[in-house]
This record gives C-alpha cells, sequence and structure tokens, in this order.
C-alpha cells in the first residue's frame, strides 16, 4: 500500500511500500507495449517539472509518463524560470500553488530542496534528484530491473562502483537494496567513499576485482568529469584504470555467472565503462530507461490517489 | 537613589561569595553585602528571596550586526536581546558592514551603545583588514578607539604567518586575539559536521579536523610567541583535548563553547530545518559529551552564545544557502542551566563563572562581579522556572534558533545594569523616569 503524499526519499518507505510501488509499476509497463500508449487515469491533474539542474532522461521520463497517464505536464527548466530573477524557492512555491498544481516533480543541486518546497504545500511533492541526497526514482527503477532478472532481491550480492560520496543515486540504492534484504558492497578509492557509509550496514572495497567478485549486480555511477580537478583522484585516465569496467577485469574477477550490468546513465563510454560492457547482453541499461518510465507513471498514479480498480 | 535587594543567593565566583545576602546599591554602584541590611528610609526593595543573584553576565561572543545588516539585528534589538537574556555587558564582532577595521567603526558601535544605554557593549575589531586575512588592521587606532578584543570571527586567519604577527603585535596593547578556527581547505565548502548525518543527506561535511588543525596551529603559536589566544567557539572532542594539553603545559591559551554546541547535536539536520545551521557545526554526541567534560574540569573557561541572527528569508532556503548561525543571547543562561547545572553536569558557581568572571577576565573589562564599588551589573535568576522557547517573542529580529519550542528551566527574571532595572523593561515608569519594582508594588515580587 502506498499512502503518501510525497516522494522526498527511499529512506523514508517501508520495504512494503516499496514493493506495491514496484507491482503497481510492473502492471503499468503493459501499456507501454500498446499501440495508443495512453489512458485516462490523470485526466485534469497538473504536473509540474521542476527540474532545476540540466537533466534529459528523468525529466523526459517524468514528461512521457504524465502523458501517457493523460496529466497535463509542464516543464520548468533553471534557464526559463524566475528562479534565475533572484527568485527564492519558498516564493515559487507558494506562486506555483497559487495555480493549483497536483504534483511537482523537481530536480535540484542541493539536498533537501524538495523537502523546503513540500513544507506546508498543497501540492505533492516528488523528489527526483536532489544533489548528492537522494534519487528515489531511479533506485525503484533499479530494484524493478533487478527484480524483473533476479526474480528476487534478497540475499543478491550487489556492488555499486564509482562515486559513492556525490552519488544521490548510490544513496537512495543503498536504502532500497537493504530494505529489500540485498548485500550492498561499495567499490571505490577512499576518497569517493563518504566516511561513516559502513553504518548502514554495507561493506567497502577499493580494488575492483575484489568488490565485483561473486556479485550478481554490478551498478556502476557516472564519474563527473569536473570532480578531477577538486582532488578527489589525479586524473580521468587513472580513474579509469582502476575502475573503468572491462570485459578483461570482468572476466578475472569471476562474478556471478548471471551477472548484470547497471548503469543510471548517461554513460561516459571508455571511462567508468567500457563499450564492449555497456553494449554487452547483459547490459541492462536501456532496461533501466522503459522501467524508469513504469516506475513514474505508477508514483504519479499512486500519489494522485488512483483508485484501486 | 538607593536600591537594596534582600534575601537572595548570591553567588560570585569573582569573590567566592555562595550565601544568602542583602545587597545595597548606592549610585549605581555596590556598596553593600551583608546577611542583613538595616532597613533604609528611602530605599527601593527588591524581594530576592529564593531566587538567585549573580553578576550580570557576560557575553563574549555576539554578533550585533550594526552597522550595515540592521535587518538581520540593531545595536539597539541586540542590546534589548542582551538584557532580557542576563546579559549586560556583550562583546560584539567585527563581520559588521562596513567591517570593524577601524576607528569610525568603533567609535560608532559605542555611541550608538551609549545611547541606547541598555548595556554594556565592548567592540571587538577585526585582526585583519576587512577581514580578508592578508594584512593586519589598524590595531593601535583600534584600540585606541576602545576595541577590548582583536578577531576575524566568521572567518580562519588562513595565513599562519599573519596569525603570528598578529599575536605579537598585540603584545603592545595587551588585548586578547580571539581566533575562529576553521581550516578553509579542508572544510572545503562544508555545511554540516561531516559524519553520519553528512553521509545520510548528500550535505557537504565539514571534519572535525578542519577545526583541529587550526586550534593546534594556534596553540603552537601561542606558544612561540607567548601571546595569549583565546579559542572562539571551540567544537570537537579533539579541540578540547589538544586545549586540555596546551593548559597543562602552561601554553596561555583560553577557549569558549556555546550552548548549542554542548546541547544540541547533528542528528538535528536530519529535517534539513536551516536553523540547525551553524559554523562551526552541530557535532555528534560525543563531542557534544566532550564539551561537557572540558567545561567541568575547567578547559572551557567560558560559555558565549556566538548570537547570530539572521532574517527569516535568509534562512527559509535551501540548506546549502542559508547562512550559518543562531540566535542565543536570550536562550543562553536557561539552556546552560538545563543542560549543565539541571543534569548535574555542572555546580552553580563553576556555571556563573564561566558567564561572569572568566569572561571578563579574558577580556580584561570591568564587570562580572559583585565586589563593592563595582557597577551594580546584576542579574537575577529564577533557578525553577519551567518554559517553552519561543522565539517570536524575543527582543532579538533573530528568530532562528534550534531550541525554539524546547521546555527548559531556569530563566533570567530581572538584569539590572549599573543599578537601573533594564529587564523587564517597565510597563510604567516611576516618578524621575527611572524603571522601578518594589515589594508593594505589583512586579515587586519575583
Amino acid at each position: 500500500m502506498f499512502k503518501r503524499k510525497n516522494l522526498l526519499g527511499i529512506q523514508e518507505l517501508q520495504k512494503e511500500e516499496i514493493c506495491f510501488i514496484l507491482d503497481t509499476a510492473e502492471s503499468f509497463k503493459e501499456v507501454l507495449t500498446r499501440p495508443i500508449k495512453k489512458v485516462p487515469t490523470l485526466r485534469g491533474k497538473t504536473v509540474i517539472n521542476l527540474f532545476h539542474e540540466p537533466s534529459t532522461r528523468t525529466r523526459i521520463s517524468f514528461e512521457i509518463a504524465g502523458k501517457m497517464l493523460s496529466a497535463d505536464t509542464i516543464n520548468i527548466s533553471p534557464s526559463t524560470s524566475s528562479l534565475t530573477k533572484g527568485e527564492s524557492l519558498k516564493d515559487m512555491a507558494k506562486t506555483l500553488e497559487a495555480m493549483n498544481p497536483d504534483i511537482i516533480v523537481i530536480r535540484h543541486s542541493m539536498p533537501g530542496a524538495p523537502h523546503l518546497l513540500a513544507q506546508e504545500a498543497k501540492f505533492s511533492v516528488i523528489n527526483a534528484g536532489d544533489g548528492a541526497h537522494e534519487h528515489p526514482t531511479q533506485a525503484l527503477l533499479d530494484l524493478l530491473t533487478i527484480r524483473e532478472h533476479k526474480g528476487e532481491i534478497e540475499g543478491l550480492q550487489v556492488a555499486i562502483v564509482g562515486d559513492i560520496l556525490h552519488s544521490r543515486v548510490a544513496r537512495s540504492d543503498i536504502f532500497g537494496l537493504l530494505k529489500l534484504g540485498a548485500k550492498v558492497r561499495l567499490v571505490g578509492p577512499p576518497t569517493l567513499i563518504p566516511p561513516f557509509v559502513e553504518r548502514l550496514g554495507v561493506t567497502v572495497e577499493h580494488n575492483l576485482e575484489q568488490g565485483i567478485k561473486g556479485c550478481d549486480v554490478i551498478m556502476l555511477l557516472r564519474i563527473q568529469l569536473e570532480r578531477q580537478n577538486k582532488l578527489f583522484f589525479p586524473s580521468i585516465r587513472e580513474y579509469s584504470k582502476l575502475y573503468g569496467l572491462t570485459l578483461d577485469k570482468l572476466a578475472k574477477a569471476r562474478p556471478s555467472q548471471d551477472v548484470i550490468i547497471m548503469h543510471p546513465g548517461p554513460i561516459n563510454r571508455g571511462v567508468e565503462i567500457d563499450p564492449q560492457v555497456a553494449d554487452a547482453p547483459f547490459s541492462l541499461i536501456l532496461d533501466q530507461v522503459t522501467n524508469g518510465l513504469a516506475v513514474r507513471m505508477a508514483l504519479l498514479y499512486l500519489i494522485l490517489g488512483g483508485d484501486e480498480s | 537613589m538607593k536600591t537594596v535587594i534582600q534575601g537572595g543567593r548570591i553567588i560570585d565566583p569573582a569573590n567566592g561569595v555562595d550565601g544568602v545576602y542583602d545587597l545595597l546599591i548606592e549610585d549605581g554602584k555596590i556598596t553593600g553585602m551583608e546577611q542583613s541590611l538595616p532597613v533604609i528610609d528611602d530605599a527601593r526593595v527588591i524581594d530576592a528571596q529564593g531566587k538567585l543573584l549573580t553578576p550580570g553576565l557576560v557575553d563574549m561572543h555576539v554578533h550585533l550586526r550594526e552597522p550595515g545588516r540592521e535587518d538581520k539585528e540593531t545595536i539597539e534589538t541586540g542590546c534589548a536581546a542582551a538584557a532580557a537574556g542576563g546579559v549586560t555587558s556583550l562583546a560584539c564582532m567585527p563581520n559588521t558592514v562596513p567591517v570593524n577595521d577601524n576607528k569610525s567603526v568603533t567609535e560608532f558601535i559605542l555611541h550608538r551603545a551609549r545611547e541606547i544605554n541598555l548595556v554594556n557593549v565592548y567592540p571587538i575589531g577585526a585582526i585583519s583588514k576587512g577581514l580578508k586575512g592578508e594584512e593586519l588592521s589598524e590595531m593601535a587606532e583600534l584600540c585606541e578607539a576602545g576595541v577590548c578584543a582583536y578577531s576575524d570571527d566568521g572567518r580562519p586567519v588562513m595565513n599562519s604567518l599573519l596569525m603570528r604577527r598578529a599575536l605579537e603585535y598585540v603584545r603592545l596593547f595587551g588585548l586578547p586575539l580571539i581566533s575562529h578556527c576553521e581550516d578553509l581547505n579542508l572544510c572545503a565548502d562544508g555545511v554540516v559536521n561531516e559524519g553520519y548525518v553528512s553521509m545520510v543527506t548528500g550535505l557537504r561535511g565539514i571534519p572535525c579536523a578542519a577545526e583541529e588543525v587550526m586550534v593546534s596551529r594556534d596553540i603552537l603559536l601561542a606558544r612561540m610567541t607567548r601571546s595569549p589566544v583565546h579559542i572562539a567557539h571551540v567544537s570537537t572532542a579533539g579541540s578540547v583535548a589538544l586545549i586540555r594539553q596546551a593548559k597543562r603545559e602552561g601554553i596561555p591559551v583560553t577557549a569558549e563553547a556555546t550552548p548549542h554546541h554542548f546541547s544540541l547535536t547533528e542528528e538535528l539536520v536530519l529535517s534539513f530545518n536551516t536553523n540547525t545551521k551553524v559554523n562551526p557545526p552541530l557535532r555528534s554526541q560525543s563531542d557534544k559529551e566532550a564539551l561537557i567534560e572540558g567545561l567541568s574540569d575547567g578547559t572551557i573557561d567560558v560559555i558565549a552564545s556566538d548570537h547570530a541572527p539572521h532574517t527569516l528569508a535568509e534562512k527559509e532556503q535551501e540548506y546549502d544557502l542559508a547562512p550559518f548561525g543562531m540566535v542565543g543571547l536570550e536562550t543562553l543562561l536557561s539552556v546552560s542551566l538545563t543542560n549543565l547545572y539541571h543534569s548535574k553536569k555542572l555546580n552553580l558557581p563553576t556555571l556563573v563563572a564561566k558567564m561572569t568572571s572568566h569572561p571578563a577576565r579574558i577580556l580584561k573589562i570591568p564587570g562580572g562581579t559583585l565586589s563593592l564599588g563595582c557597577p551594580a551589573d546584576i542579574c537575577i535568576i529564577d533557578l525553577e522556572k519551567n518554559f517553552t522557547v519561543d522565539a517570536s517573542r524575543f527582543y532579538s529580529k533573530g528568530r532562528n534558533t534550534s531550541f525554539h519550542g524546547q521546555e527548559l528551566t531556569g530563566a533570567p527574571i530581572m538584569t539590572l545594569r549599573a543599578g537601573k532595572i533594564v529587564f523587564p523593561q517597565e510597563p510604567h515608569k516611576g516618578p524621575q523616569g527611572e524603571t522601578f519594582a518594589t515589594t508593594t508594588s505589583e512586579h515587586g515580587q519575583l
């Protein structure tokens, strides 16, 4: 069951709620295969995509999800919004509220921005990524993808590789995977592993081969190219040498036989992921994108109080 | 004009006094302290039975914001907040606009404070011009104009050579240097403590080491120059240990802690409430306990508020964008009494000393004592008063506090400065325009 007004993070969700969202998403996947991919479920509802940070896939995914459900979707991007005129997020929230939207989907570069937006708001808020904090819909689509391919998440060995420190995807994935009973290892250079992260119940491994040995799922994270100037690692070249996943390294590390590779995108080919890995049959990068649509349809539907029918 | 304050328990740490006495005030000065003063006909009588009398509190770390940011606080509202908090002397930090790195600003602050005439205001001058950390401000001129100390508070003096020179140069005046210990490189634009909470929230962390390396540096420089250094707002267990060791070695270092650092922890940040955003950040439970240990064993000499008012609009922003700081003048005493005295961590004389005689001694300012002949700066306290903090009723313009809604025990109920009641501010005035309360008036019963 899912009775929440907002989706701000995975951390606050119960296991049952996560499973219920995934079940709902699975049923929406059928809609995606229809010749006419539109159902009238959310006719007359307004969804505003407030993206305060560049994004393609998440924004488009939310937009298409809304449109398939017949909601009216509006996109606000940083360059065209009044936020560039110095309007505060709080004031923008009040302005938008006066137009009676049903949901605001927010992407923001700063942790906690969706929480600020949701304070005293009449509309619902979905967090589409807030700084390095959470990206709950990404975690849900990741969980859906894993569940589809593995049947069961409980007991799986999952390695998350890369820049954990700055990654909202990693945080949401960690929370979700642990709630559903997976074992999580984090792999990356010590500079990109947040201190105290073991307290969540994950293990940390700095060597890639060690880290992915015996894994059922490998989730790679995008390495943000601008980090190399901030003393986190010497160069992209060296990062790629140590942590870039190639078929070679994969073979040596001997993960589980039916290992799957995931990546939230956008990928840096040849940096954190070798093209041969990205395009391999066990790479689920594009399945993730499709599942993203299903998860977002499910969430819009559930949050707008879709009836059980 | 004579006043007798009758029957209160008087704690005056500077003179080792702790007992029930009558206190006589004549012409704004303390002129008598006896177990029972004879009745004086023309004296105003304040009945303080069952109450605690201490020297007026000395808060050595306050941001008054004026000149420049009168939207956050003015000298007038800041002084009123001080009086309401039992504070009769405050030292105000130089990070105003313009910066108090020159005589005009110092004189302006002193002039306004005299006009307002509520509490004693002691301006602190900047160590470096414009707080830029590049070259020394004109310290002699600042001294002449009346600053009580030097600090770049709000910003560290990152250049160790400049810090060394400042420590050496202030020996000309015998005024203390107050250091804001924060290594900006290690801090790396952090906004919260680096720890479990920063990891979970994705907010950038400020490691304890960002403070501790600078505390170490300043201790080493104090040892080298033999000039005293005062460490502002100590927040970590590591800093406490470093200062403890330095004191053992006889290095001239003193330190202060704020009520929010010894009462609150980083857990509060999980709400993303920007009132929890302070610099240094709220730390962990073990840091908080180490601060209390440091207060109790004398490592930390002073409790100061680091009163840092901001506007609601500034605080109602994304956590990253909201300014650092929490108001504290009006909760300084109550939070300290609740979390140190009532929780049996500190006895009253020790606690009172950290808000009176110790800061006065460090700043070498008058006040902080009830010695005969001294100005009658007095705080009368109801130790058992239970109340809920309501920031909307503050005299300060700042409402930014994480103590809003908290239940506290113990509060200042009357503040006298030079014998005059400055809190509560009178609902009606006496014949000479002075405020008064007598046993016969409705305000006399404290």
